[in-house]
């Protein structure tokens, strides 16, 4: 490795040369506990949110399915199934790559793990009594805030702890290059108190007055998106991809050019949800710009990834950490273009309001990031475990139930969203057949979340398998078929 | 780009420009807007709540009506919502200025609800819908809130608060009455104060197309 070449310092290819794999197995095992805690957590939290998602799919359908009961009225199920996911899931797994990915970027054992173990303790603490206080009516309807005021300073001290920790990391770090997925760490763990703390001073402590309200939620809720959930994204393709295939990211100045231009575009898109809405018209205008900027970090990440897996894509074969992360890849460019077009003031009449923002949204979150966490596991359990994957066929099966669940989710909701936005739009069709249209998309959305739990049932399963070593310990690793290169055989 | 303080530094503008931009501004520049005095009547624009309206929003944010009803009207000709009849003109940022929770919403799986106190005054109509939407829309998939209702055996006379015109399936049986609990009577207060068709200077009312 030649010590000054921008390139290959940035190259994580290189990076377990400069650790000998002694020391990695020791920072491995160092980030077990906490890891594994985020983890089965997450996969709890995961079960939990697609059931009260699933219900509520089938609850705008047939409204009469479980009406006699106020905590399962469709407008509790939905905030509590939307923050279950959200916080009980998606966060506490993004946490848990984070924390091994620092472990490993840091290339130091992991330190002061009790902070963290409290902090896996609090966090769920936190979701448990907020979805319990959504569930008993506690409230505010602000979308993504949902947990009542008693719940979110029990996540506030979990976070807390996990910030705490981070400082420490960094601080104690070898010397030497800070990795791409760093930077987005290191973005990311400091953007999330920021935006929680904000959002939750300003709209359910000492509620702000009137329309600004709107302005403030909107903010954080594309944030909590943009700049919390897709950096850490996006942290793990850029280590998951050429770790797997084992070369080098395609091009340093790109991940650069792809950081910043996120870093400035993104924090500015909330007010796309409230085009038209009660603001100053500067306001919605600098979204919609930011919005469509966004084509700049998105089109530069992928051609990095897509340069870098070139001439490698068969290992998509074979690698599941790498089928589930080029997935959530290739969907991140997806919906992240649609969503800057979603921002273009005339679709944006069409399609607000309606199931097609809803698609987007499962898009992102379970297209991009879900998946992506997904392919970060696989990588990652094996190795706090010492104990492989026990079957590729389960892995296979989860693949197949969540990537056809998603698929035909998001296509259901888009194109009943586009035909319940055209007649919401026509002043000469009824608000009836709003309805008409959406309500067969909205059954077939329905069945898709039967795809989507029976996935998540398998991985769940497969996991406490794995966790509880049951069955016969596994010689090397569970792949889909054999691999091309045989140096890969490890991953 | 090894050096921390630096993406620090980057990470902490970048964000605080939005944040400046998206949460400060409107701090300041909506949070402090005052209602419009009503020279004629000595009241203003927006016209403050009855108490039990105000205490109708709790009900309104605990049983997430915000999930399927939006509350806004846009401007023509960026969107058809005034010709659609949601309004007689765009809501602007005075209007929400007594809103608590501020539902702005993002889904109309039901109509927008910005002007159902002007469209619909009738409170034993919402109640009946509440309490069965199918009995007043047959093609409704709007849930029922009969939670938020008593089913009570009568004792004499009727109770004059209870629910009329209760028909089909959803009747109560012979020798019952449905009445409304304390939420149901705020949320219904608080849905017919839903009235935005006080004139405000900075959204003056389009012509009607002919
Ligand atoms: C699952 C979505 C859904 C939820 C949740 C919901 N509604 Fe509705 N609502 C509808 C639909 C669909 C209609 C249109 C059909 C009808 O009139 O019932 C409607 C109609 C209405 C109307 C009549 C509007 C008009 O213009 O005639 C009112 C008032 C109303 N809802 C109030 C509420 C309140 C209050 C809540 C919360 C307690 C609520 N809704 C929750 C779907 C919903």
């Amino acid at each position: 490795m030649k010590p000054h070449s921008l390139i290959s310092s940035f190259n994580p290819a290189n990076e377990p040369d400069t650790l000998a794999s002694h020391e990695r197995a020791e920072i491995d095992a160092s980030t077990r506990l906490p890891v594994l805690l985020f983890f089965s957590s997450a996969i709890f939290w995961l079960l939990i949110g697609s059931l009260l998602g699933l219900i509520s799919a089938w609850k705008m359908t047939h409204p009469w399915f479980l009406d006699q009961m106020a905590w399962l009225t469709f407008g509790r199920l939905r905030p509590a199934h939307l923050n279950a996911v959200i916080y009980g899931w998606a966060s506490a797994a993004g946490i848990g790559v984070g924390l091994w990915l620092m472990a490993r970027l840091c290339r130091i054992p992991l330190i002061h793990s009790k902070l963290l173990i409290s902090a896996a303790i609090f966090w769920n603490l936190g979701v448990f009594v907020g979805v319990l206080g959504i569930l008993a009516g506690d409230s505010r309807s602000i979308e993504w805030l949902e947990f009542p005021g008693y719940a979110t300073p029990i996540l506030f001290v979990a976070y807390a702890f996990i910030g705490i920790w981070a400082i420490i990391m960094f601080r104690f770090r070898k010397p030497g290059h800070v990795y791409v997925s760093q930077w987005y760490l290191f973005a990311a763990f400091l953007w999330f108190p920021w935006l929680y703390a904000t959002a939750n001073i300003l709209l359910i402590w000492q509620p702000i007055q009137g329309s600004a309200q709107g302005a403030v939620n909107w903010w954080f809720a594309h944030n909590v998106l943009g700049l919390w959930f897709t950096p850490i994204g996006l942290a793990s393709a850029y280590y998951m991809i050429p770790k797997v295939i084992g070369r080098p990211i395609h091009s340093y100045y790109l991940s650069i050019l792809g950081f910043w231009s996120l870093a400035l575009f993104y924090s500015w898109n909330g007010m796309h949800h409230l085009i038209g809405g009660p603001f100053p018209a500067w306001m919605i205008s600098a979204s919609v710009v930011a919005s469509i900027m966004m084509f700049i970090p998105v089109v530069t990440v992928a051609i990095n990834h897509h340069m870098t897996m070139r001439g490698h894509f068969d290992a998509l074969k074979w690698s599941p950490t790498l089928r589930f992360t080029v997935f959530g890849a290739m969907t991140y460019t997806v919906v992240s273009l649609q969503g800057s077009s979603m921002a273009i003031p005339s679709l944006n009449t069409l399609t607000h309001f309606t199931d097609y923002t809803i698609g987007h949204a499962h898009l992102g979150l379970y297209g991009f990031f879900s998946m992506m966490m997904f392919g970060a596991m696989y990588y990652i359990v094996p190795r706090l475990t010492g104990w492989e994957w026990p079957s590729a066929t389960a892995i296979r099966w989860h693949f197949w139930l969540v990537a056809s669940g998603i698929i035909l989710m998001v296509g259901s909701l888009s194109l009943g969203g586009v035909l319940q936005g055209l007649a919401l739009y026509d002043p000469q069709v009824s608000f009836r057949s709003s309805l008409d249209y959406a309500t067969p998309f909205r059954m077939v959305r329905g069945i898709s979340g039967f795809l989507l739990l029976a996935g998540h049932l398998v991985f769940a399963g497969h996991f406490a398998v794995m966790l509880l070593k049951i069955g016969r310990r596994r010689e090397g690793p569970a792949l889909f078929a054999e691999p091309s290169k045989p140096e890969a055989a490890t991953v | 780009m090894n050096k921390l303080p630096l993406i620090f530094l980057g990470v902490f503008l970048t964000f605080a420009s939005s944040w400046v931009g998206l949460v400060v501004y409107p701090y300041f520049a909506l949070g402090r807007m005052q209602p419009l005095p009503d020279e004629d009547t000595g009241g203003f624009f927006p016209p403050s709540n009855p108490g039990l309206a105000v205490a109708g929003q709790r009900v309104y944010a605990a049983n997430g009506c915000v999930y399927c009803h939006s509350q806004q009207v846009r401007r023509a000709p960026l969107s058809t919502d005034i010709e659609k009849g949601l309004g007689p003109r765009q809501t602007v940022a005075r209007d929400y200025l007594r809103a608590q929770p501020v539902f702005l919403g993002t889904m109309r799986t039901g109509p927008d609800l910005t002007n159902i106190g002007v469209r619909q005054p009738d409170a034993n109509w919402h109640h009946k819908h509440l309490y069965e939407p199918q009995t007043v829309t047959d093609w409704s998939v709007m849930p029922s809130f009969r939670y938020l209702y008593r089913m009570q055996e009568i004792q004499g006379q009727p109770s004059a608060n209870a629910v009329k015109g209760l028909s089909g399936p959803h009747a109560p049986p012979p020798g019952f009455e449905v009445v409304p609990t304390d939420e149901a009577n705020a949320l219904v207060a608080y849905l017919l104060s839903l009235k935005r068709n006080y004139p405000l200077p900075e959204s003056p009312e389009p012509p009607v197309k002919k």
